[in-house]
C-alpha cells in the first residue's frame, strides 16, 4: 500500500484537485500504487508461468504441429517433387523421362545419406508396399550405374514404378503440410478426388474412439451408481463416523495407481483370488473359471475402482450442503419416502452428479496404464494406440493427430466442467 | 438416517434402512478389499498370486518374507527405489516453490488476465498424461533432455504444480490481508512480513500441496516411460514393466510397502487439514 491512501487529511488543495500527502494528484498516486501491485503479482506469477509454458505447453504445441507437418518428401527428393509439379495424375499417363531422371538424381543423394528408407516408411502409411519399393530401389541405385532411359531402368527394378498410383501418392504427399495424418486418424484417406472414407473393414480408429467413449461412459455410470449411496450415507452420518468412513474412500484415492492395478490383476486372474473363491463356494466349477481380465470387463472393473473416489468426493461435498429440513418438510406435507427423495432431495444433488460425472469421464477417456495392463486387446483405449504409434510403429504424425483429437475432446469437456463447477472450485482430498 | 429409526417406522422402512447399510458396506468392501488383500498375499511363501492351502490354514510354513527380501536385495528394485526417492523430492521442491509464489501472486486483488493465467497453470492437470508424455518426449529429445535425470524432474515438477496452486489458493481464501498491512504498519519489510506472518498461516496449504506434488511424481509412470531411459526407472516404472512382462510376486511386496506409505500420507494430510481449520477458526476442535 502506498502512503497516498493512508493520509487523506489536507488532501484538497486550493485548485480543487485531490492530492496525496506528497503533493501528487491522488488519482495519479493511486494509479501508481495499482500499477506497482500489478507488477508485484506479475513478478510472483512469472517464474511458474514461464516454467509451465516452456516445459509443458511448448512440448504439447510441438506435438500438435507434428500432426500436419510433412517436410520429409520435399527434403528427401526435392528435384522429383519440383518436376512432378507439372504432371497431371488424372492424365492416365506415367510422368515423363525428366521426372525419372530427377528421381535417380535425388535417390543417389538420399542413398548416400541413408534417408531413403525413412521416406519409404513415411509413404508406406499412405500406400502399402512403398517401404519395400524404396528399399529395393535404393539398393539398386547404390550397386549399379543407371543407364538412360531412366524410365525403363526404374521399371526394370520394380514394376511398381510403372504404376500411376505410386506416382500419384508421391505427388499428393509432397506439400510441406498435409491433412493426411488427421484423415488417417478418422479412418479416411486422401485420394485423387479428395478426402474419402476408407473401406469398411479398415476402419479402426473411429471404432476405437467410439469404444473409448462408450467404455468411459460405462465407467462413469458405474461410478455414479456406486458413489451415490456412499455420498448419501456419509452426508447423513454424524461427523465423527463420517470422518472414519471417509478414510475408506481416501485410502484408495491416495494409493498408487499401479498398486491398485496390480491388485486387480491378481484378483481377476483365472487362477486368482476371486475365481478361487467362486470355485470354493461351488458357484462355478473348476473348468468354468470366469475370464475377467484382458478384456473389457477387466478394464471397467479396475477403472471403476480407481476413479470411484473422484465421484464420491464432489457428491459428498454437495450433499453436505443440502439442508435436511427440505426432505422433512416434504414428508410433513405427505410425500412418501420415495417421492421426498426423488422430487426434493435428488434434484439438489444434480450439481454434484454433474461435477463428479464429468471429472470421472475426463479422467477415464485419457487413461493409459490400466487399460494397457488389464485390457488385453478388446479393452484398450485410444491412449494405448497413441502410445503404440509413438514407441512401436514410430508413426509419430498419426500419434500426434490422434492425440490432438483426444485433447480437443478433453478440452471441450473441461470447458463444460468449468461452466458447471468452476476451475477454482476443484477440491482435493 | 441421521437419527435412529423412529418407533413408528414400517417394516418396509426398517428393511430398507438395513438393506441400504448392507449395500453401502458392500461398496466400501469393493473400495478397500483390493488394496488390503495384497498385503497378506505378499507374504506368500510360494510364487503364486493366490492364497495357498497352507496360508488358508494359517500354517506359518505358508508365509515368508522372501518377496520383501527380494525387493530389498535385487539390484533392479533397489535402483528403482533409489531413483524414486531422488526424483520425487527434487520435483516436489521445484513445484512447491514456484507454485506457492504463483498462488500468492494470483491471490492479489488486481491481476490482469487472471482466468487465462489460471487456465495455463492448471493445464498440466487436465491434459491426458499420454499426450503430455508424447509432447515432452518429442520436445525434450530435441533439447537433449530425454533420458536424463533433469528432464524427468522438470516434467514431474510441471505435472505437480497445479496441485500446489490449488491447495495454496484454497488456504489463501481464508487469509486475512489486514494482517499483512498490520505487519507493514509496524515497520516490517515485505520479505519479513512474508516469512513471519503470511508463510506460517498458509503453511498447511503449502505442505499439503507439496504432498500432492510428491505423490504425483512418486506415482507417475507414463511420462517416465517415455521420457526416461533405463537409468531413470522408478518404482512405478519397474512395477509396470513387471506387470506387463513377467509378473513377479515381488510386485506385491512393493505394493504393500506403498500402501503403508499412502496410509502415512493420508494421516499427515488429515492432521494438516485439522490444523489449518483450527488456525483459521473454522472449527472449534
Amino acid at each position: 500500500m502506498s502512503s497516498a491512501t493512508d493520509t487523506p487529511s489536507d488532501a484538497i488543495a486550493g485548485d480543487g484537485i485531490v492530492r496525496a500527502a506528497d503533493g501528487t494528484p491522488l488519482k495519479r498516486s493511486l494509479a501508481r500504487a495499482l500499477r506497482r501491485e500489478k507488477l508485484r503479482s506479475f513478478l510472483l506469477i512469472a517464474p511458474l508461468l514461464a516454467f509451465v509454458v516452456i516445459s509443458f505447453l511448448l512440448p504439447i504445441a510441438d506435438m500438435l504441429f507434428r500432426s500436419v507437418e510433412n517436410n520429409i518428401v520435399q527434403d528427401t527428393i526435392p528435384e522429383t517433387v519440383q518436376t512432378l509439379a507439372s504432371w497431371d495424375a488424372d492424365s492416365g499417363e506415367l510422368p515423363d523421362e525428366r521426372v525419372f531422371a530427377a528421381l535417380y538424381q535425388d535417390l543417389q543423394i538420399a542413398v548416400e545419406k541413408r534417408i531413403h528408407t525413412r521416406l519409404g516408411s513415411r509413404l508406406n502409411y499412405e500406400k502399402s508396399g512403398m517401404s519395400g519399393l524404396f528399399r529395393k530401389t535404393g539398393r539398386d541405385v547404390r550397386r549399379t550405374e543407371a543407364v538412360a532411359p531412366y524410365k525403363e531402368w526404374f521399371i526394370a527394378i520394380d514394376e511398381d514404378w510403372g504404376d500411376i498410383e505410386v506416382w500419384a501418392v508421391i505427388k499428393r504427399y509432397s506439400p510441406p503440410y498435409t491433412p493426411g495424418y488427421f484423415l488417417n486418424a478418422v479412418d479416411a484417406e486422401l485420394t485423387a478426388e479428395g478426402a474419402a472414407m476408407k473401406p469398411e473393414n479398415e476402419r479402426i480408429y473411429l471404432t476405437l474412439f467410439w469404444r473409448t467413449l462408450v467404455m468411459s461412459l460405462m465407467i462413469t455410470l458405474s461410478c455414479l451408481l456406486l458413489g451415490y449411496p456412499i455420498g448419501y450415507l456419509l452426508s447423513h452420518l454424524p461427523a465423527r463416523s463420517a470422518n472414519l468412513l471417509m478414510i475408506l474412500v481416501l485410502l484408495p484415492f491416495w494409493t498408487s495407481l499401479l498398486v491398485r492395478t496390480s491388485a486387480w490383476k491378481v484378483l481377476l486372474q483365472q487362477q486368482g483370488v476371486i475365481n478361487d473363491f467362486l470355485v470354493w463356494i461351488n458357484l462355478i466349477d473348476d473348468a468354468g473359471r470366469l475370464v475377467m481380465i484382458n478384456n473389457q470387463t477387466g478394464t471397467i472393473i479396475a477403472m471403476t475402482h480407481i476413479l470411484l473416489p473422484f465421484m464420491i468426493l464432489p457428491l459428498y461435498s454437495v450433499m453436505q450442503t443440502i439442508s435436511p429440513s427440505y426432505v422433512r418438510a416434504a414428508k410433513s406435507l405427505g410425500a412418501s419416502d420415495w417421492t421426498a427423495f426423488w422430487r426434493v432431495y435428488f434434484p439438489q444433488t444434480v450439481p454434484g452428479i454433474g461435477a463428479g460425472a464429468i471429472l470421472v469421464f475426463i479422467l477415464a477417456i485419457g487413461y493409459y496404464i490400466t487399460p494397457e495392463l488389464v485390457g488385453g486387446t478388446s479393452g484398450i483405449f485410444i491412449s494405448n494406440r497413441i502410445a503404440f504409434h509413438i514407441s512401436t510403429s514410430l508413426n509419430w504424425g498419426l500419434a500426434a493427430a490422434l492425440g490432438t483429437i483426444l485433447l480437443l475432446l478433453v478440452l471441450a469437456l473441461f470447458y463444460v466442467y468449468d461452466r458447471i463447477v468452476g476451475i477454482d472450485n476443484v477440491k482435493l482430498g | 438416517m441421521s437419527s435412529p429409526l423412529p418407533p413408528y417406522a414400517s417394516t418396509l422402512q426398517i428393511t430398507w434402512f438395513y438393506a441400504f447399510r448392507v449395500i453401502c458396506g458392500l461398496i466400501f468392501f469393493f473400495l478397500i478389499f483390493p488394496i488390503l488383500v495384497i498385503v497378506p498375499l505378499s507374504f506368500n511363501a510360494q510364487d503364486f498370486f493366490t492364497f495357498t492351502p497352507e496360508m488358508l490354514r494359517l500354517d506359518p510354513a505358508g508365509y515368508s518374507l522372501k518377496h520383501y527380501v527380494d525387493f530389498f536385495t535385487n539390484p533392479d528394485w533397489q535402483q528403482a527405489l533409489w531413483n524414486s526417492v531422488t526424483i520425487a523430492p527434487a520435483a516436489t521442491i521445484l513445484a512447491t516453490v514456484l507454485g506457492t509464489l504463483a498462488a500468492i501472486g494470483l491471490s492479489q486483488s488486481h491481476v490482469p488476465y487472471k482466468s487465462a493465467i489460471m487456465a495455463i497453470l492448471i493445464s498440466p492437470m487436465i491434459v491426458p498424461l499420454i499426450i503430455s508424455a508424447a509432447g515432452m518426449y518429442f520436445f525434450y529429445s530435441r533439447l537433449g533432455l530425454q533420458g536424463t535425470y533433469i528432464g524427468v524432474v522438470l516434467a514431474h515438477a510441471a505435472l505437480g504444480t497445479p496441485f500446489v496452486i490449488i491447495t495454496v489458493t484454497a488456504t489463501l481464501v481464508g487469509f486475512d490481508r489486514s494482517l499483512v498491512r498490520a505487519a507493514a504498519s509496524m515497520g516490517a519489510d515485505p520479505v519479513t512480513t512474508f516469512f513471519k506472518v503470511q508463510m506460517p498461516l498458509i503453511m498447511p496449504g503449502v505442505i499439503s500441496g507439496a504432498l500432492f506434488a510428491f505423490i504425483t511424481s512418486f506415482d507417475e509412470v507414463v511420462v517416465v516411460l517415455f521420457l526416461g531411459s533405463a537409468s531413470q526407472k522408478t518404482l512405478p516404472w519397474q512395477m509396470f514393466i513387471g506387470l506387463r512382462e513377467q509378473i513377479s510376486p515381488t510386485i506385491l511386496a512393493v505394493a504393500s510397502v506403498m500402501v503403508a506409505l499412502s496410509i502415512v500420507l493420508l494421516f499427515t494430510l488429515e492432521m494438516l487439514r485439522r490444523r489449518s481449520e483450527r488456525l483459521r477458526g473454522l472449527s472449534p476442535g
